[in-house]
């Protein structure tokens, strides 16, 4: 569907982006992690055709960059970062002027889609405000159904949550993962739960490079041995609890973190192979008076992966 | 060409949404008004050619207000991505804009038309040069409005593409009366590039051939440049 290679993009001599090479299949949501400045928006930038690459070249369906610009322009649909917006429009007239740039001319048919994207991304109470007055969540949404408009095969969203509220977050997930379903979509972000809940394909760039790039489900695995127990035990000593754990397997590598002030003492439990070692501890843990407070497996695969990618070299 | 009038009717339109456009015509009229009427009755002359003398120098203000936030300000928002991002080509963005400046312009001059009416009233009116002096003036709208939508093309910043604006347009106004300091050579080629020689030709009700080239030209080497720096920019 989109195929990018050796996308390069230089500002004077800094090179935001370094010789990128990525193929998009359809249907797949990629997510772009990246810390501040990695190169995510001038990447997405030059997907839409917003910038010039310095060299490289992006084929979208048989569509290559830059002769058929306007043609790749059509198939996409993309939500620039804080969704800018004509202030001085109210929402329905906006959208209006949307469609007849993206060229749906009939009048039955404008009207149709607005109703569609008006449930689809919540406008319907909004319709006749003046877009200055919005909150940023209600302009996000106005952007989405923008990118929306013509029901494009290609969604690029650079950083769709950012600044939202918890509320809000939840939404727009639920839209992206409602109509990522038939449509391929792209999007930059750099909260990992994010990706890690929406995407079906991560790929991580740091320093215009991409560093990693695979399923959601094959990074987190190959980072496995970072998931740890959390475990909290009310009206024990720590030597006890730790001498028990030890009893265990010798694999085991306990460390408390905390006591608190009600005496619950709380220990990460790590396991140096992969196995899970929860049904030997809580069976140990069964023969004492100890009360569990805290039982859990935890796992900081991608955001492990995360740091250990972009942490910069010193 | 659908696009050029869906962009030049939004353009348009965000005028009179905003006091702008209610602010530059009140400051025309009153320019005008004032520097027109405050002689017109000592002279006792039924005609309007005072006021079309003074229209070059006053459009070189007024247009450039008019046009500094055609790109500025979408630059600085950040709607010119998402309106790049549109299936729309450059030269529809840039003629859409142009269009859209000059009409606006052209708004400006309708309130204008009552003069003539009121003239008309009291005196003997020869319709010939009035007629003229409103083509001239269509033409003279497109030319600065071209030369304003370059300006604001350069930068994101509409104080500064005001400025440039107005320097510009300015400077093609007053190149006829500065051939005075020009070597004897460069003179006719001067004279041709100032506005003020074409316009007041026009004005006189003499419509020639090379000062609408004249503007034309302008028009085109303008929304032209402004189509390169788009390009050049992204």
């Amino acid at each position: 569907m989109i195929e990018v290679q050796n996308l390069t993009k230089y500002y004077k001599d800094f090179c935001a982006v370094d010789n990128i090479s990525m193929t998009i299949r359809k249907g797949e949501i990629l997510g772009l992690l990246g810390p501040n400045g990695a190169g995510k928006t001038t990447t997405l930038r030059m997907l839409t055709g917003y910038f010039r690459p310095s060299s490289g070249s992006i084929t979208i369906k048989d569509y290559v960059m830059p002769e058929d610009n306007l043609k790749i322009k059509s198939l996409i649909g993309y939500l620039p970062e804080s969704a800018p917006l004509y202030h001085n429009m109210l929402v329905y007239d906006y959208l209006e002027y949307v469609a007849k740039l993206k060229g749906i001319d009939d009048k039955e048919a404008r009207y149709d889609r607005f109703l569609q994207l008006s449930d689809l991304c919540g406008l319907s109470a909004i319709m006749a405000k003046p877009i200055a007055d919005l909150s940023k969540g209600l302009k996000q949404r106005v952007g989405l159904a923008h990118a929306m408009m013509t029901d494009p095969e290609i969604l690029i969203l650079d950083e769709p949550t950012s600044g939202l509220d918890p509320n809000q977050i939840a939404e727009i997930r639920n839209i992206i993962k409602t109509i990522g379903k038939e449509k391929t979509i792209i999007f930059s972000t750099h909260i990992l739960s994010e990706a890690e809940a929406t995407c079906d394909r991560i790929a991580i760039i740091n320093n215009g490079r991409v560093v990693a790039d695979d399923t959601t489900a094959n990074l987190k695995q190959n980072a496995g041995r970072s998931s740890f127990i959390r475990l909290a035990i009310q009206g024990a000593q720590k030597n006890d609890v730790v001498d028990l754990l030890s009893g265990i397997s010798e694999k085991l590598d306990i460390s408390q973190v905390s006591e608190n002030e009600k005496h619950i003492l709380s220990f990460e439990i790590r396991c140096s192979d992969n196995t899970d070692f929860r049904s030997q501890i809580y069976l140990k843990i069964k023969e004492t008076d100890w009360i569990i407070v805290e039982f859990q497996k935890e796992s900081q695969a991608l955001e492990k992966i995360f740091r250990e990618l972009t942490r910069e070299e010193k | 060409m659908k696009q050029i009038t869906t962009i030049a009717i939004k353009e348009f339109k965000d005028y009179f949404i905003s006091p702008i456009a209610y602010i530059v015509i009140s400051l025309f009229l009153i320019v005008t008004g004032w520097f027109f009427f405050s002689t017109f009755f000592i002279f006792g002359r039924a005609d309007l050619r005072d006021f079309f003398s003074l229209l070059p120098i006053t459009f070189s203000f007024i247009i450039p207000a008019v046009t500094m936030r055609l790109f500025s300000e979408e630059k600085n928002v950040g709607s010119y991505e998402t309106l790049l991002t549109m299936p729309v080509s450059f030269t529809d963005i840039a003629l859409g804009k142009f269009f859209a400046a000059t009409l606006f312009s052209l708004s400006l001059l309708v309130p204008t038309l009552s003069y003539p009416l009121f003239i008309a009233f009291i005196g003997d009116l020869d319709p010939g040069p009035v007629i003229g002096g409103y083509i001239g003036a269509v033409f003279l709208a497109g030319a600065y409005s071209s030369i304003g939508l370059f300006a604001s093309s350069l930068t994101r910043n509409q104080i500064i593409s005001f400025i440039i604006g107005c320097a510009m347009c300015f400077t093609l106004t007053i190149l006829d009366k500065l051939l005075f300091f020009m070597p004897e050579k460069i003179i006719g080629i001067v004279n041709y590039v100032g506005s003020n020689s074409h316009f007041l030709n026009i004005a006189k009700g003499v419509i020639d051939s090379r000062d609408i080239l004249y503007f034309v030209s302008v028009i085109f080497i303008f929304v032209f440049s402004t189509y390169l720096v788009m390009h050049e920019k992204n």
